[in-house]
């Protein structure tokens, strides 16, 4: 994946800051390229680096042409970025902030409205286009900023967890309504996300970071069967556990929770502590302080039975067959590959 | 905001803090209340049409309408140098604009004097070069009174450019805008409320202006006699001609506290 050609309009950029960030990055044209990874991996930084809004050593390399030889400012970069909070200019009504980008490119304003309006009606907020942020609800001015983001028509568009702090309902909905706008961009979009769902649905591939590096890449399929790190794990709700040079991981509701050591075929068995116990679907999910910390769904019945309850000291086994081995090294053949 | 805790729950209100407080704001209301009703409203009218008081008057609102003409299109140019851009001895630049705030004015008019006057730094320049001189002529007055009234401005502005933030510059790079389209269409309009204060400031401070310009600019009637100067000069000889005046200079205070009054007169 990661020597993969690009050729074309697409992104090819080495991007290192200091301390936070070292990561290789490329996507081809109209490849939708979803970034996860814990608090702190450099997903933001990474965003900030390709914008030009922190400084960076490395390479950006857009459509053919580089934005690092010589240093291009952000004003010249042709990005277009939507922040988590909007920030929507809150002085200008939700047309003339769509328009704003059109008209920094010299676009005369009634061509500019025209084509801002349009992009309102696109999102469905045509209505809405006298109103000052301030009289817009969350997903309503998330629909202005996105649109706002596209309306020059950039060769890169970055999204910074587009719907957070959105409600389950708007962000569901506008997930939706993204994903057909994303379709038919035929630039290159880069989506910070932290919920499993946004990289499975709206995205070509998934970039996940950790520790400010690439720690695997890959189609949203691949990543959420063999995740690689823990993170990923748990956003997909796999167990992952590391042996030498391969990752076994498998699914919650493979495992099986007892009070006693298991007998039988069990391969696989860990003694730990209950952390929690939470309602997850029709089960219950149970998180356990083994070695590595282990997640289980049980039925509410057995919980009960067994009084798992955060403390208990339980015995978790899995049988081999319900375990996916995949290699540790993105870079090694995949024993189990398909 | 939680219902407040009066006398009926905390007792009342102790001695030691109700009189020195009463006795603070009388020092404060009585001398005006005295002269709003000493003010000999019958002759008003007529004070207003001397030759003398037209001529502070016209002066006065002159010198006060160039000076917030000034701060606007040079204070707030500084305002976002302060606030926006990090060049060397920016901490020293910005505490040198607020020394004007706490200078006693005579001694702004003789800093004035010394850069300025017949013989200062820049004075002597100018009269060598062009002949002309600044002393004692209306742009003397206009110096002062933006000498002293510019740091205001600049100061409430800066603190609105600060406040209204970095934030959306960067988006209006993002969207492609440079840093000129970016101050007019973004940060100028999100610092709107903080220009108007630092003007209402300024204009206040220009209109009361007194030591500087005297100092500086003298006091003719006609070419630097301010409306303040006036006071001055006639408050032995004329006492209602004074007081006249000062009712003018109260009621446009008090104007400008009644426009500023969301800032100030509202409690947090």
């Amino acid at each position: 994946m990661a020597d993969r050609a690009v050729t074309g309009p697409g992104l090819r950029a080495d991007v290192r800051v200091a301390g936070r960030l070292d990561a290789h990055v490329e996507a081809a044209a109209g490849e939708v390229v979803a970034v996860i990874g814990p608090n702190g991996a450099g997903k933001t930084t990474l965003l900030h680096a390709l914008a030009g809004l922190v400084p960076m050593d490395g390479t950006v390399e857009v459509a053919g042409a580089s934005w690092t030889q010589p240093a291009r400012l952000v004003r010249d970069r042709n990005v277009g970025f939507v922040f988590q909070d909007q920030a929507l200019f809150p002085h200008l009504s939700a047309l003339d902030n769509v328009a704003f980008g059109l008209r920094t490119r010299a676009v005369a304003r009634p061509d500019a409205e025209a084509t801002a309006r349009g992009w309102l009606a696109r999102f469905g907020v045509e209505d809405l286009a006298s109103r000052r942020p301030r009289e817009l609800s969350g997903g309503q001015a998330q629909r202005v900023a996105i649109a706002r983001a596209l309306a020059p028509e950039p060769a890169l568009l970055l999204l910074d967890e587009p719907f957070g702090g959105l409600d389950v309902g708007v962000a569901t909905t506008l997930r939706v309504e993204l994903a057909r706008h994303l379709a038919s961009y035929d630039g290159i979009a880069l989506l910070v996300t932290h919920d499993a769902l946004d990289a499975l649905t709206l995205a070509d591939r998934v970039l996940v970071l950790d520790e400010g590096r690439v720690a695997q890449t890959g189609t949203p399929h691949d990543v959420a069967a063999r995740p690689r790190t823990d993170h990923v794990a748990r956003l997909v709700g796999l167990n992952v556990i590391r042996e030498g040079d391969v990752f076994r991981s498998f699914s919650p509701s493979a495992v099986t929770v007892s009070l006693g050591q298991p007998e039988g075929s069990a391969r696989h068995r860990w003694r730990g502590r209950v952390l929690s116990a939470a309602p997850h679907g029709d089960a219950v999910r149970l998180l356990v302080a083994a070695e590595p910390e282990l997640i289980a769904d049980v039925t509410p019945a057995a919980t009960t039975e067994l009084g798992l309850v955060p403390g208990r000291e339980v015995w978790l086994s899995v049988k081999e067959t319900a375990v996916r081995t995949y290699a540790r090294s993105p870079d090694r053949p995949l024993p189990s590959a398909p | 905001m939680s219902p407040r805790a009066g006398s009926a729950t905390l007792g009342r209100p102790p001695l030691v803090l109700v009189v020195p407080g009463a006795l603070a704001a009388a020092l404060l209301v009585v001398p005006l209340v005295s002269l709003v009703l000493d003010t000999p409203w019958g002759s008003f009218v007529d004070q207003l049409r001397t030759p003398a008081v037209r001529d502070a008057l016209w002066l006065t609102a002159l010198a006060s309408a160039i000076t917030v003409v000034a701060c606007l299109v040079l204070g707030t140019p500084l305002a976002w140098l302060l606030a926006r851009v990090d060049f060397p001895g920016r901490t020293l630049v910005r505490a040198a604009v607020a020394v004007p705030l706490v200078l006693p004015p005579v001694v702004a008019g003789v800093a004035l004097v010394t850069a300025l006057g017949r013989n200062g730094l820049l004075g002597s320049l100018l009269r060598e070069t062009t002949g002309l001189t600044i002393p004692y002529t209306t742009t003397a007055v206009v110096i002062a009174h933006t000498f002293v009234s510019m740091p205001f401005y600049v100061l409430s502005v800066e603190g609105a450019l600060r406040s209204s933030g970095e934030r959306y510059d960067v988006v209006a790079a993002t969207l492609g805008a440079d840093r000129w389209t970016t101050f007019r269409r973004v940060t100028l309009p999100l610092a709107l409320p903080g220009v108007l204060a630092g003007a209402a400031l300024a204009w206040a401070r220009s209109l009361g202006e007194f030591g500087a310009t005297i100092t500086f600019a003298g006091n003719y009637p006609g070419t630097t006699q301010t409306m303040p100067s006036l006071i001055y000069q006639v408050l032995q000889s004329d006492p209602e001609v004074a007081r006249t005046l000062s009712m003018i200079l109260l009621v446009a205070s008090v104007g400008i506290l009644a426009g500023l009054r969301n800032r100030w007169l509202t409690a947090p």
